[in-house]
């Protein structure tokens, strides 16, 4: 995901915001206040969405378990079906979703995801979580939150806020989808 | 892609994305809310001029696990059997502000006609004896899924080619996907011209079934159509069998993990035995779940992005 804005973009020479050291240190952190929050890592349920979010939500589960020894369940969400301006644009390509063996029902379910920008994506999100089960309380889990929201939803853990103008643009990427990790905005 | 008329209007890359596709509302079928919002708002109409079961029904589960409003019309209680011609009735239903269409009729070419008619989406869901384009897409798409690739690999078709429009799409479909394909049939039930056809479409044709069944990969057993038949194809039904039925015999014969394909409705004990339409390497029910999923990605494909990109 870039966290473009859809109303055109501006055109410059990037600016790295975070370096792959600094999203390490992001996806640590919110690890750490996951644990906090959540005293009982069992009922914990990572959901990446497609397709950046789900490399995400691994790495937080890999330091989840280097910290508690506890192997926490993680999914992947595809959002494409729920979107509100599937009309407007052209076909999208529908990516997989896989809930873990053990389902939502009852669960904490964290949405992970790296841009959180009008918030659209995670109202889409909460609707395809609600076709899929019952989760105890969903959380959401991101990587940058560059703000300009559209709708009351907002981030509990987040790794970067970053004041952006909509003309910019927010570039994600992660190692297993890029081949390195970065932030940066144009 | 505004239509899905035939194989032909596609490439092997978007056959491959309508499967992606498929892939992912496959495992919607095992969800307990069977339901995406994809096509709220649509309307999707189904005109069924000719009987059917698995490709009305799955049409019409396809559109409303997508949140489409669909509309079943036959032939028998609409105003075709008043007399009402096919483009009366087809833009009478458009004028009703119709996304897309689905048809089957018994005149080939008639989706295609529909289609210069009408601004909706149309899908050829049979014509005549011309194609069946969903039909060839769900086959490939569980032949696929079973054999990993269909590259290379060798289907064999078998039986009344003649009559069948989906032996017509099917050829189409795996030549494409890079098969070997041999179609099988008695001299009466091979369709005249179809020499030339398999020179350039890059399949063979042979008479003899079981010399071809023992390099089959994959084996698609055709529906003999007695009710397109006006003379005398074959001496009796039993001759048929013998000749080119995946009878008990054949069946023994072939490696248990070929599987074993038929588009339904079957006649059993004439094209195929019980025993084949049931074994375990029988993907004949794979086919009718497939074919929902590859119907949902086709009419998402068609009807789900923006209208100028259709």
């Amino acid at each position: 995901m870039t966290g473009a804005p859809t109303d055109g973009t501006t055109e410059g020479a990037p600016r790295t915001v975070l370096d792959a050291r600094d999203v390490s240190r992001a996806l640590t952190r919110i690890s750490h206040e996951l644990l906090e929050r959540n005293r009982v890592v069992d009922d914990l349920v990572l959901l990446g969405l497609q397709t950046r979010g789900v490399p995400l939500a691994r790495r937080i589960a890999a330091r989840i378990a280097a910290v508690e020894g506890v192997d926490v369940p993680v999914g992947e969400l595809d959002v494409t079906m729920y979107r509100d301006d599937l009309r407007s644009q052209p076909t999208r390509a529908s990516h997989r979703t896989e809930i873990p063996a053990g389902g939502i029902d009852g669960k904490v379910v964290v949405l992970v995801d790296d841009v959180l920008f009008s918030g659209r994506t995670i109202r889409a999100a909460l609707d395809a979580v609600a076709d899929l089960g019952r989760p105890s309380a969903v959380r959401l889990a991101v990587l940058v939150d560059r703000g300009h929201r559209e709708l009351p939803i907002r981030a509990d853990h987040v790794g970067k806020n970053l004041p952006s103008a909509r003309s910019e643009r927010v570039s994600v990427r992660v190692a297993e989808v890029d081949g390195a990790d970065e932030v940066s905005i144009s | 892609m505004k239509h899905l008329l035939s194989i032909d209007d596609l490439s092997v890359d978007q056959i491959q994305e309508i499967f992606a596709t498929a892939s992912d509302m496959h495992d919607v079928q095992r969800r307990s809310v069977k339901k995406l919002p994809a096509l709220r708002g649509v309307t999707v109409v189904n005109m069924f001029f000719e009987d059917s079961t698995r490709t009305r029904s799955s049409f019409e589960i396809a559109g409303k696990w997508l949140s489409a409003d669909v509309i079943n019309i036959s032939a028998k209680g609409s105003s075709t059997s008043k007399g009402e011609s096919l483009r009366d009735t087809v833009m009478t239903v458009c004028a009703m502000g119709v996304d897309g269409l689905v048809i089957r009729h018994q005149a080939s070419g008639a989706a295609q006609q529909v289609a210069g008619w009408v601004d909706a989406s149309v899908v050829n869901a049979g014509d005549g004896m011309h194609e069946h384009p969903t039909q060839a897409l769900l086959d490939a798409y569980t032949l696929q899924r079973r054999l990993g690739s269909l590259e290379g690999r060798h289907v064999a078709v078998i039986g009344d080619l003649t009559h069948s429009r989906v032996f017509r799409s099917n050829v189409q479909c795996l030549t494409k996907l890079g098969a070997e394909v041999t179609v099988v049939a008695p001299p009466t039930l091979m369709p005249s011209g179809v020499g030339p056809w398999s020179e350039s479409a890059g399949f063979a044709t042979s008479y003899d079934v079981d010399e071809v069944l023992p390099t089959a990969d994959a084996v698609m057993m055709l529906r003999v159509q007695r009710e397109r038949m006006s003379g005398g194809y074959f001496p009796t039904a039993r001759e048929y069998t013998v000749g080119y039925g995946l009878t008990r015999d054949r069946l023994a014969a072939l490696h248990p993990d070929v599987p074993i394909c038929h588009p339904g409705p079957m006649n059993r004990g004439l094209e195929i035995a019980a025993d084949a339409a049931d074994a375990a390497q029988s993907a004949i029910l794979d086919q009718v779940s497939a074919g929902l999923a590859v119907r949902m990605a086709v009419l998402y494909h068609l009807l789900a992005g923006e209208e100028s990109s259709a």
